[in-house]
C-alpha cells in the first residue's frame, strides 16, 4: 500500500447529527488498497453511523467522502454500491428461500432475452466460487447455510458487483473459531491478491491484532486514533476506546444497602444464557456490563419472566420465586425498564397519564371499574414525582422528548410499587441533561424509596459512575463482580472483551 | 396536517382528532337535503336511523377487534348462521327466548373460535378469520341444507325485534343504543378497556406491564361474535326467513364502519363514538343514492372510494409521528 498515493477511500470530517445527538464529529479515515483497517470503539462511538453513511444509507451534514480521490457528491445506496463500496451487515440482509446464486445475482440476473438465463447464473456463481475458493453449491438455498457460509455468499456477491472497499459490521460475533479463522483467510487473500480494501469493525480487540494493518479508535462520535495496529497493544488501544473524563455527572451518594432481595443461583434460558448467580440488595445500585450479545438483556428478562428459564433458581424477599410471565413478575414487586423504549416501553400514540397507569390498572380500578379520581391522582403524584416534563396528562407521549418519555416509563414502574428495578439501558438514547437526570432518578429510587436496582448497560463510564458493584458479563455468563470503586475501564473492558 | 417551512419550526395545523368526521357528516346531511326533497321527511329519517342500528352493531363488534390491530372477516357468516339457527329452531317449536339465547351463544362461540385461533395459536387475524368465514357460510348451508328458512308462523311473533317500533322508534335503533351505551362502558371506564386500547398499540409493551394479552385478544373476538349474532337475528327477525346465503360482504361493510369512524386500522385509536358516525355516514349515503335513483352497482364504487379516502386521511394524519 505504500506506492498508492490515492487511498481506495477516504472520509474527510464526516459530522452527522440526529435531533439531540452529533453521532460523528469530524470523523477521519482512509483505506488504501490491499490494506485492512480495524475501525473499534464503544458502543454508541458511532461505528454504525459511520457504516450507514459508507453504504449511503445516512448522508453526511458535512465533510467528504473520496473513492479512489473522487468525492462522491450525492451518496445513495445505489450509488455507494456501483462504485465498488460492498457493506456487509452483521444481520445479513438476505433472501434466506432463495439460491446461493439467485442471492449472489439478486437484482441483476443474467438475461436470455426476456428469460433469465439460469444455467449462466449458476455458472458465474460456480466461477466465482471457484476462485475464491469456497466450497459453497449456488444451487444450495441459503436458509440451508451456516452463518459463516452466508457471510462467504455476501462476500462473493460483493465480488461479482466488482467491490473494491468491503465494510464487514463485527462479522466474527456470530462465528465460530475455525469459521473465524477461515474468514480470516479469505479477507487476507482478497486484500493481498485482489487489492481489495477492508474496513473490519469489531468489538474483539484480539482480531484487530491478528488480521489487520492499521486502526481507527472511534469515540462519542470522534476519531481518537488512527495508526498501525503494530504500534499498539490491547492496553493502549483499550485507552483510546475508553478514556475520557468521566466529569461530574454521577451523582454522589452514601447508599443505605440492606438485607438480600434477589438471589439467582445457576440461572440460564433457552437461548443466551448461562448459569448467571447474582444477589442484590435493598437500596443497592448494581450495574451488569457487557458488550453486544453479552446477555445483559437475556438475563433481565428472564428475572421478569419476559423471557422463560431454562434451568436455575431465583429467590426474591428471600422466598423461592417461579416467575413465569410479567404479570407475575410486577405482582413479585420486580419493574423492567426495557430496552428499547419505543418498541417495548411506550403505548406511543398514546397519552402520559395512559402510559403511566397501564401496569397499575388494578391499583386504580374497583371490580374492572377504573376510578377516574384515583387515575388522575396516580398520574399526578408520577408526574410530580418524577418531574416528567409535558404539557399534560392527556399529551401524547410521542411528543415527548427521550428523556421525558423514559421518565414516563419509570413513573409506570413507580406506579405498580416495583420495589425492584431491572433497568435495560437506561440512558439510551437520551442526551446528556436527561442522562443526568435519570441518573439522580435512580440514586433517589434506590435511596429515599429503598428500591434495589439493576442495571444493564454498554456505557461503562456510566455503570462505574453510578453503581455500587457490577457483574461483567460475556457470551451469555456472568465472568466477574467486581467493587465499582475499586476498578477502572480497563480492568472491566479485559474482562468484557478479551478472551 | 404539518407545513414546513424551511429553517422555521414545523406549523401546525389541526382540528381536534375525530372532529373531521363530524363536519363530513353535517356537510353530508347538508347535500342529501338539496339532493332529495324526501331526505329530511321523518319517515325517511327513520329507515336511516334502522339501517344506522343494524350496520353499527356490526359494526362496534368489529370496532373492538380493530382496536387491538386485529380483523374479523367471519361476521357476515356468523350473522348468516346464527339468522338460520334461529329460524331453524322457530320453525321447530322452540320459544322465542330460547332460540334468542342459543343463536347468541352460537355465534358466540364461533367468535370464540376466532378468538382461540388468533390469541392463542397466533394465527394471523386476517387468515385465522378468512378460514372460520369460510367454515361458518358452509355450516350456515348445511344447517339449511342450501335453501332458506322459513318459521312461518312463529316469524311474526318475532318481527318486532327488526321490524317492530317503540314510541314510535323502530326497535333495532334501541338495540343499538344499548350495545353503544355498554361498549362505550367498557372502552372508557373499565380496566378491561384500556387492556384492548393497550395491546392495540403495542403488544410488547402491553405484555410488559403485565396485561393479559391473549385474554385480551380472546374477549375481542368472542364480544365480535357475540354482536355479530345479535346482528343475525334482527335481519332474521326483518326478513322473517333465514337465509344461509344471507349477510355477504357484512364484514367489509363493518370494517368500513369502524375505520370511516377513526378506528385506526394500526390498532390502539378509535371508539364508539366514531363508529356511530360511521355507520351514520354511510347509511345516509346509500339512503340519499337510493332516493336519487343511483344505481346499485354505481353504489359500489362509491362506497369503495369512500373506504380509500378514509384511510388515506387517516393515513396523512399518522405520517407526522
Amino acid at each position: 500500500m505504500t506506492d498508492a498515493p490515492i487511498p481506495a477511500l477516504r472520509l474527510i470530517g464526516v459530522t452527522k447529527s440526529f435531533p439531540g445527538v452529533k453521532a460523528l464529529s469530524e470523523v477521519t479515515l482512509s483505506v488504501a488498497r490491499g490494506e485492512i483497517r480495524a475501525l473499534v470503539g464503544e458502543n454508541g462511538a458511532g461505528k454504525s453511523t459511520l457504516m450507514k453513511i459508507l453504504s449511503g444509507a445516512y448522508v453526511a451534514d458535512a465533510g467528504r467522502i473520496e473513492l479512489f480521490g473522487e468525492e462522491v457528491a450525492h451518496p445513495t445506496p445505489a450509488g455507494m454500491i456501483a462504485r465498488g463500496v460492498a457493506v456487509i451487515y452483521q444481520e445479513l440482509a438476505q433472501a434466506p428461500h432463495l439460491t446461493v446464486a439467485e442471492n449472489i445475482f439478486l437484482g441483476r440476473l443474467p438475461r436470455a432475452g426476456l428469460r433469465v438465463d439460469w444455467s449462466a447464473a449458476k455458472a458465474k456463481a460456480r466461477d466465482v466460487m471457484g476462485r475464491l475458493g469456497f466450497d459453497i453449491d449456488p444451487a444450495d438455498h441459503i436458509q440451508d447455510l451456516s452463518v459463516a457460509k452466508r457471510q462467504m455468499v455476501e462476500i462473493a456477491k460483493a465480488m461479482v458487483r466488482d467491490a473494491k472497499i468491503i465494510v464487514l459490521d463485527e462479522p466474527s460475533a456470530v462465528l465460530a473459531q475455525a469459521e473465524i479463522d477461515e474468514l480470516f483467510g479469505i479477507v487476507k487473500q482478497l486484500a493481498r491478491e485482489n487489492g481489495v480494501a477492508f474496513v473490519y469493525i469489531s468489538h474483539r480487540l484480539g482480531e484487530v491484532f491478528a488480521l489487520c494493518d492499521t486502526v481507527t479508535v472511534l469515540r462519542d462520535g470522534k476519531t481518537v486514533h488512527n495508526g498501525r495496529a503494530s504500534d499498539l497493544d490491547a492496553q493502549a488501544l483499550i485507552r483510546h476506546m475508553v478514556g475520557r473524563e468521566m466529569g461530574d455527572i454521577y451523582p454522589r451518594r452514601a447508599p443505605k444497602i440492606g438485607e438480600i432481595v434477589l438471589e439467582t443461583k445457576s440461572l440460564s434460558d433457552h437461548a443466551l444464557l448461562r448459569e448467571a448467580s447474582i444477589v442484590l440488595r435493598k437500596g443497592e445500585i448494581v450495574g451488569l456490563f457487557g458488550l453486544a450479545g453479552a446477555g445483559r438483556t437475556e438475563l433481565l428478562r428472564a428475572l421478569f419472566g419476559a423471557a422463560a428459564r431454562s434451568q436455575g433458581e431465583v429467590r426474591l424477599f428471600e422466598a423461592p420465586a417461579l416467575v413465569k410471565s410479567p404479570r407475575e413478575g410486577i405482582a413479585h414487586g420486580l419493574g423492567l425498564l426495557p430496552e428499547d423504549r419505543k418498541t417495548q416501553g411506550l403505548f406511543l400514540i398514546q397519552s402520559v397519564g395512559f402510559n403511566i397507569v397501564s401496569a397499575s390498572l388494578g391499583r386504580i380500578a374497583a371490580h374492572g371499574f377504573i376510578s377516574a379520581r384515583r387515575e388522575r391522582e396516580t398520574v399526578t403524584t408520577q408526574i410530580e414525582r418524577l418531574r416528567v416534563k409535558t404539557p399534560s396528562a392527556d399529551a401524547a407521549v410521542q411528543d415527548l422528548s427521550g428523556g421525558n418519555q423514559q421518565k414516563c416509563v419509570f413513573a409506570r414502574l413507580v406506579a405498580a410499587d416495583c420495589r425492584i428495578l431491572l433497568a435495560d439501558e437506561p440512558t439510551r438514547g437520551v442526551d446528556v441533561g436527561a442522562k443526568r437526570e435519570i441518573y439522580d432518578l435512580l440514586v433517589a429510587l434506590a435511596s429515599t424509596r429503598d428500591l434495589a436496582v439493576l442495571m444493564a448497560s454498554s456505557d461503562l463510564p456510566e455503570v462505574l459512575g453510578l453503581c455500587d458493584r457490577l457483574y461483567v458479563m460475556r457470551e451469555g455468563r456472568i465472568v466477574k463482580e467486581l467493587d465499582a470503586r475499586r476498578t477502572n475501564e480497563e480492568e472491566v473492558m479485559s474482562y468484557a472483551a478479551l478472551h | 396536517m404539518r407545513l414546513s417551512i424551511e429553517g422555521a419550526p414545523a406549523i401546525k395545523v389541526s382540528l381536534p382528532r375525530g372532529a373531521g368526521l363530524w363536519i363530513a357528516l353535517v356537510v353530508l346531511i347538508a347535500v342529501s337535503s338539496f339532493v332529495s326533497p324526501h331526505f329530511l321527511n321523518p319517515t325517511n329519517l327513520l329507515n336511516v336511523l334502522r339501517q344506522v342500528a343494524l350496520y353499527g352493531i356490526l359494526g362496534v363488534g368489529m370496532t373492538f377487534v380493530i382496536l387491538t390491530r386485529g380483523i374479523d372477516l367471519s361476521v357476515g357468516s356468523v350473522v348468516a348462521f346464527s339468522g338460520v339457527l334461529g329460524a331453524i329452531m322457530m320453525e321447530a317449536g322452540w320459544s322465542i327466548p330460547a332460540t334468542v339465547v342459543l343463536s347468541l351463544a352460537a355465534g358466540t362461540m364461533m367468535g370464540a373460535v376466532n378468538g382461540l385461533g388468533v390469541a392463542y395459536w397466533r394465527v394471523p387475524a386476517f387468515i385465522m378469520t378468512l378460514g372460520t368465514m369460510v367454515m361458518i357460510r358452509g355450516f350456515g348451508l348445511m344447517l339449511a341444507d342450501g335453501g332458506t328458512v322459513n318459521p312461518g308462523k312463529a316469524a311474526e311473533r318475532f318481527f318486532w325485534l327488526g321490524g317492530g317500533y317503540l314510541l314510535a322508534v323502530p326497535t333495532p335503533i334501541y338495540v343499538f343504543a344499548l350495545v353503544c351505551i355498554v361498549a362505550y362502558a367498557v372502552l372508557s371506564h373499565t380496566s378491561f378497556g384500556r387492556a384492548i386500547f393497550a395491546v392495540g398499540s403495542n403488544d410488547e409493551a402491553a405484555r410488559l406491564s403485565g396485561i393479559d394479552v391473549p385474554v385480551t385478544t380472546f374477549a375481542v373476538y368472542v364480544i365480535c361474535g357475540f354482536l355479530a349474532a345479535l346482528s343475525g337475528l334482527i335481519f332474521l327477525s326483518r326478513l322473517s326467513v333465514g337465509d344461509p346465503n344471507s349477510g355477504l360482504g357484512l364484514e367489509l361493510e363493518a370494517i368500513t364502519i369502524a375505520v370511516i369512524g377513526g378506528t385506526s386500522l394500526f390498532g390502539g385509536e378509535g371508539g364508539v363514538a366514531g363508529t356511530i358516525g360511521g355507520a351514520t355516514i354511510l347509511a345516509i349515503i346509500a339512503n340519499v343514492l337510493n332516493l336519487a335513483g343511483v344505481s346499485p352497482f354505481s353504489q359500489q364504487v362509491v362506497k369503495g372510494a369512500i373506504i380509500i379516502l378514509a384511510v388515506l386521511l387517516e393515513t396523512g394524519r399518522r405520517r407526522r409521528v
